[in-house]
């Protein structure tokens, strides 16, 4: 029998951080020259700052080169930034532009190649291997959580049911008559499929899960604890943008402190949003990858917004990559209601320390007589509330008196009915914004 | 001598009670008592009815948040003085009423009483000689 891989590519993901550097400063070369040489876009960015793509020879120049942001890819839509003719790019997607146009990615075959090979990584970090059966419940489409996932499971050999999201019934059959051994999909389509598997009265023994591997949204890890109870798995955060790759831009390894970020593919930076200075190690600010291998459309310094921070201690699990922590927001996620910062995190994360409510719940924000009014819709425990209006109003004053205490603002709290906020069968719509429309 | 009172969470929505006994009047369930109690946002229906366990079945496909409750619905004269009658008892053997409500007509009067220790509830009434409403007497047959 063989031995299944603890670590998919130990070379890339063990090596020596010298090794490392020069394989990045050399493919930085490469898409520097690929970029000036393909896309006016480039040339004119680095023609204003006076550079040459010869005159860039290390990864250390990095902080020296222009960023690129979401509004650029939105003026150059949709193809404008791919660095190779049409006929070499095999694969679109796209990501739901909630704002105006939708951003718009390409791949070549080898960008492919690369994609299947970080999943693939990601997938063995998290003990998933050839004889394991993972349910992908990810979006298939132009959203990247579905095929990413897919060709990378493949390539570990393991079973792939390629179910997409929804059809919540269904998923439970398929998941107990396959015998699943995985679950990729949204962390709270993760938990609405453990609350489901409870609601429809499934045994325990029919459901044979034992990892799961979530992302596409922030989690806390009040949720993580509760998706890890309900499913009886363990929890792996994957991360990943479609501006960048899609799923496998980082991944959790068992130690569980932070996500390898797969830097011989994607360099990343932490900057501060503000002054937009590289920022030291260990330091929160804004994350920011380098595409270096990518071929179809590549990315300088592209600004994710997402908040994190970076660290470069050697990892107990052997690898060598860099690990940034787990993102506590976006930088666009980020509410900013009487002058507070406020991450709908934070709200999950007061909720799931009480028993008696559910993780489900929306931010409503307004402003009435210029005052910023935030309401909280936080769903009761249908299996478990009291009909005594005392014990609600109970829940309900410590639920605010919580969320005062944690974000120093008062919202007002409001209890619903279970099952009425729209549940994500992709991705969680936990904040609905009337401020500027 | 209990009888299990159905509690219903909803939503200040316009339309959900009507809702609400739609469903019930569909599976031919009867309801013998209601009282609704509201906050600002939501109210909680209480009620007991004729098939409890149906119409918790036919509420929650719904998409209801029902609560089983355990009552005692007492039966006294429709005349000054029986209710206070019975709430010198409690008061006596100090329990504490959650909620409750009532209606009188054709000289008698039900009460449909809620307190923490609804064993304690039913033991003293019964001791004290007071007329609960059983199970027979309420649920559809």
């Amino acid at each position: 029998m063989h031995q299944n891989k603890k670590i998919w590519n130990p070379e890339r993901e063990c090596a020596d951080r010298q090794q490392l550097i020069e394989l990045q400063s050399k493919q930085l070369t490469g898409m520097v020259k690929r970029m000036y040489d393909n896309v006016p876009f480039y040339r004119n960015k680095l023609k204003e700052i006076g550079l040459e793509p010869g005159d860039i020879k290390s990864v250390d120049q990095l902080k020296d080169l222009p960023f690129t942001t979401k509004t650029d890819l939105r003026d150059n839509y949709p193809f404008g930034l791919f660095t190779v003719p049409q006929s070499e790019v095999v694969r679109i997607h796209a990501s739901s532009g909630t704002t105006g146009k939708p951003t718009v990615v390409g791949y070549t075959n080898q960008d492919i190649d690369v994609w299947a090979e970080v999943v693939a990584r990601s997938l063995t970090m998290a003990g998933i291997h050839s004889g394991d059966t993972i349910q992908i419940a990810y979006g298939y489409g132009p959203f990247t959580g579905g095929l990413g996932l897919h060709y990378g499971a493949e390539k570990v050999g393991a079973t792939v049911i390629p179910i997409s999201t929804g059809n919540t019934k269904k998923q439970l059959q398929f998941m107990t008559d396959f015998k699943a051994t995985a679950l990729a999909c949204t962390p709270s389509y993760a938990a609405h499929l453990g609350e489901s598997i409870l609601k429809e009265g499934i045994s325990p023994e029919d459901v044979k899960l034992r990892i799961g591997v979530f992302g596409a949204e922030p989690w806390t890890k009040e949720l993580r604890n509760q998706i890890e109870k309900l499913l009886n798995i363990k929890a792996y955060d994957i991360y990943g943008l479609s501006e960048v790759i899609g799923p496998g831009v980082s991944m959790e390894c068992e130690c569980q402190c932070g996500n390898h970020v797969f830097e011989d593919h994607f360099i990343p930076e932490i900057i501060d949003p503000e002054t937009l200075e590289v920022l030291p190690d260990g330091q929160q600010g804004e994350l920011v990858f380098t595409t270096v291998s990518k071929m179809a459309m590549p990315l300088l310094r592209y600004r994710t917004r997402d908040l994190t921070r970076l660290h470069r201690e050697k990892c107990d699990c052997g690898r060598t990559l860099v690990r940034m922590d787990k993102c506590l927001g976006r930088t666009d996620d980020m509410l900013i209601i009487r002058g507070v910062n406020v991450f709908p995190s934070q709200v999950e994360s007061v909720l799931m320390d009480m028993t008696e409510t559910t993780p489900h719940y929306q931010l409503i924000i307004r402003r009435e007589n210029n005052l910023d009014i935030l309401e909280i819709l936080v769903e009761i425990d249908e299996k478990n509330w009291s009909d005594s209006i005392r014990e609600l109003e109970g829940i309900r004053r410590q639920i605010d008196q919580n969320i005062k205490s944690l974000l120093g603002i008062s919202a007002k709290i409001r209890l619903v009915e279970p099952n009425t906020i729209e549940r994500s069968e992709g991705k969680a719509k936990r904040i609905i914004d009337y401020r500027n429309c | 001598m209990h009888i299990q009172q159905l509690s219903v969470f909803l939503e200040d929505k316009s339309g959900r009670l009507t809702e609400l006994t739609r469903i019930l009047a569909e599976n031919d369930v009867n309801i013998t008592a209601l009282s609704v109690a509201e906050t600002a946002d939501y109210g909680i229906v209480r009620m007991v009815v004729g098939r409890p366990e149906l119409a918790k079945k036919a509420l929650e496909k719904a998409g209801f948040s029902i609560g089983l409750t355990d009552v005692v619905c007492v039966s006294i004269p429709d005349r000054p003085g029986s209710l206070y009658h019975i709430l010198e008892i409690l008061t006596e053997e100090k329990i504490n009423i959650d909620y409750m409500y009532a209606f009188s007509n054709n000289d008698v009067a039900l009460a449909v009483i809620r307190a923490t220790n609804m064993q304690q509830v039913t033991e003293v009434l019964q001791r004290n000689r007071m007329e609960l409403l059983s199970k027979s007497d309420l649920y559809q047959l």
